[in-house]
């Protein structure tokens, strides 16, 4: 097996009285992607945030190339629903903000910048502030900063949820073929079956809370550079028939 | 600008407003005559000016009026510095907060101008009450927006900046600062015109110069013409403070969604 590039051991995350997330156990190796699907509030997002180093977990450890994450660090880079592009910079330097907090200089900051909106399509609109582009623009443009910091690990919670069905199958082919080429180790939140099906090699099912994970499916269809072929997949009925059952979806009214 | 002036939509709401401008003005100088106002009530427009013509020499109108500015303008900085610092820190301290909050609260809603014959008692009748005044009642609009601001700001977009292991200083710089200048700003605009009412105030309540004494002496005189023309020296002060800050808000805050529409 390739290099573990994430590592989760016995990971557990409580909240006063309440138990987020408990047993957390799963190792991702370099250039993998991975989705995490679950019931809401099941503490997907708190493992984001244990994995970024924002949050320290309550028990277990979280490890990114064998290292134990205690705080934020330059080998883990997120991206959420919410773009977070600042209104105040033009699309150049937001996807320069990272690079900048690090102080890497102007020169070399722009080479990086411009070739990544260049990578993300948005080649045209380096100098424009975020007001002037459409929601499906700026969530690129958010993953052009996410990956202008060239971390070892992307952690991605539901990037795509806030855009229009159309566009999200664009911006999934986009970023299908970005970590394609760039090879980057991912992890995927998600609440979108399809999504998680079209995009990832494996996808980790969590319960409801205290989360832990209850399934592991290897998604055996071809080309994951290619998610638009991959949703048309007969294979793809199965693994969404799959889940649901997985998740008690339709089973009952909430 | 100059672009936009060659708009001919915009050509003719410039024209309406200087017609409205020469209607006001003749309507200023006929009729009170045509209505029988008496001319100690209201004085026509050429008289206001003859005696602005007058006062220039035999009041020393200009002095006064540089008095009452350097004292707007000197007020309006301090007390925007201080409501600026006060904002950040309470905006980033909730401790702070809570503990200074109510007090604060209270002397927000105290009428700053009651403030001047105190502080006349305590400086005299020099230019520092007049100051003072003028810092007290521009802190308020300034330091509630830059806290409101700071408060406002997504802390996902800090945790953004944490996870990329921005410092505090970081922080404050790359986000903090940058969020709270378009509050700031609306606040400086409501801060203009009220340096120009404490400034006022202060000298109105004791003092030998400036537009606030003219005024009073002025009054005492039954001058009508001369109460006017210092209402409107003061009106002037204002609208240049005003000016100064749009301009620079409109340098600041070019990034602003309707400001980058208007300049394209």
């Amino acid at each position: 097996m390739a290099q573990i590039r994430l590592e989760c051991r016995n990971v557990a995350k409580r909240f006063g009285a309440i138990t987020a997330v408990q047993n957390l156990n799963f190792k991702i190796a370099d250039g993998e992607v991975v989705s995490l699907i679950g019931p809401s509030g099941c503490g997907k997002s708190t493992l984001l945030n244990m994995g970024s180093g924002l949050d320290p977990a309550s028990e277990g450890e979280v490890l990114v190339d064998g290292e134990k994450v205690t705080k934020p660090n330059e080998h883990v880079a997120f991206m959420l629903q919410k773009d977070l592009l600042l209104p105040w910079r033009t699309i150049r330097q937001n996807v320069e903000f990272g690079l900048e907090i690090r102080g890497v200089p102007a020169s070399e900051r722009k080479a990086i910048s411009l070739e990544l909106l260049r990578k993300c399509r948005l080649p045209d609109f380096a100098e424009n502030y975020p007001h002037q582009l459409s929601g499906g623009m700026r969530q690129r443009a958010a993953l052009a900063r996410t990956l202008a910091v060239d971390p070892a690990v992307l952690l991605m919670d539901e990037p795509f949820s806030a855009l229009d069905a159309q566009t999200k199958m664009v911006l999934q082919q986009d970023l299908g073929r970005t970590l394609a080429e760039t090879g980057k180790t991912t992890l995927f939140v998600t609440h979108d079956l399809v999504e998680a099906i079209a995009l990832s090699d494996r996808v980790l099912v969590m319960s409801q809370r205290p989360g832990t994970i209850i399934e592991e499916i290897v998604i055996d269809i071809p080309g994951r550079e290619n998610p638009m072929e991959r949703r048309k997949s007969p294979k793809t009925g199965p693994y969404i028939a799959q889940l649901m059952s997985l998740l008690h979806i339709g089973e009952e009214v909430h | 600008m100059g672009s936009e002036l060659s708009n001919p939509s915009t050509q003719r709401m410039v024209l309406a407003s200087l017609a409205l401008a020469v209607i006001s003005l003749a309507a200023w100088e006929w009729g009170p005559r045509a209505l029988g106002i008496p001319q100690f009530i209201i004085p026509p427009a050429s008289q206001v000016w003859e005696e602005f013509l007058k006062m220039l020499t035999r009041d020393r109108l200009m002095y006064h009026t540089g008095i009452t500015a350097m004292q707007v303008v000197v007020g309006f900085v301090l007390g925007m510095i201080l409501g600026m610092a006060v904002g950040f820190i309470l905006g980033m301290s909730p401790t702070a907060e809570f503990v200074l909050s109510p007090y604060i609260l209270a002397l927000q809603i105290a009428p700053k101008v009651a403030f001047a014959p105190l502080f006349v008692i305590w400086f005299g009748y020099t230019v520092y009450p007049k100051i003072l005044v003028a810092i007290l009642i521009v802190f308020f609009p300034i330091m509630i927006n830059v806290l409101g601001a700071v408060r406002a700001i997504d802390p996902d977009i800090v945790r953004l900046a944490r996870s990329f292991n921005a410092s505090k200083v970081q922080i404050f710089r790359k986000i903090e600062f940058p969020a709270s200048l378009p509050p700031f700003f609306a606040g400086l605009r409501i801060a203009a015109t009220l340096a120009v009412i404490g400034v006022l105030v202060g000298e109105l309540v004791g003092g030998n110069q400036g537009l606030g004494y003219l005024l009073t002496f002025g009054e005492g005189a039954g001058n009508t013409p001369m109460v006017f023309v210092t209402i409107i020296m003061l009106t002037i002060i204002g609208i240049l403070l005003y000016g100064a800050i749009v301009l620079i808000e409109n340098r600041v805050l070019h990034w602003l969604p309707g400001r980058a529409r208007r300049a394209s």
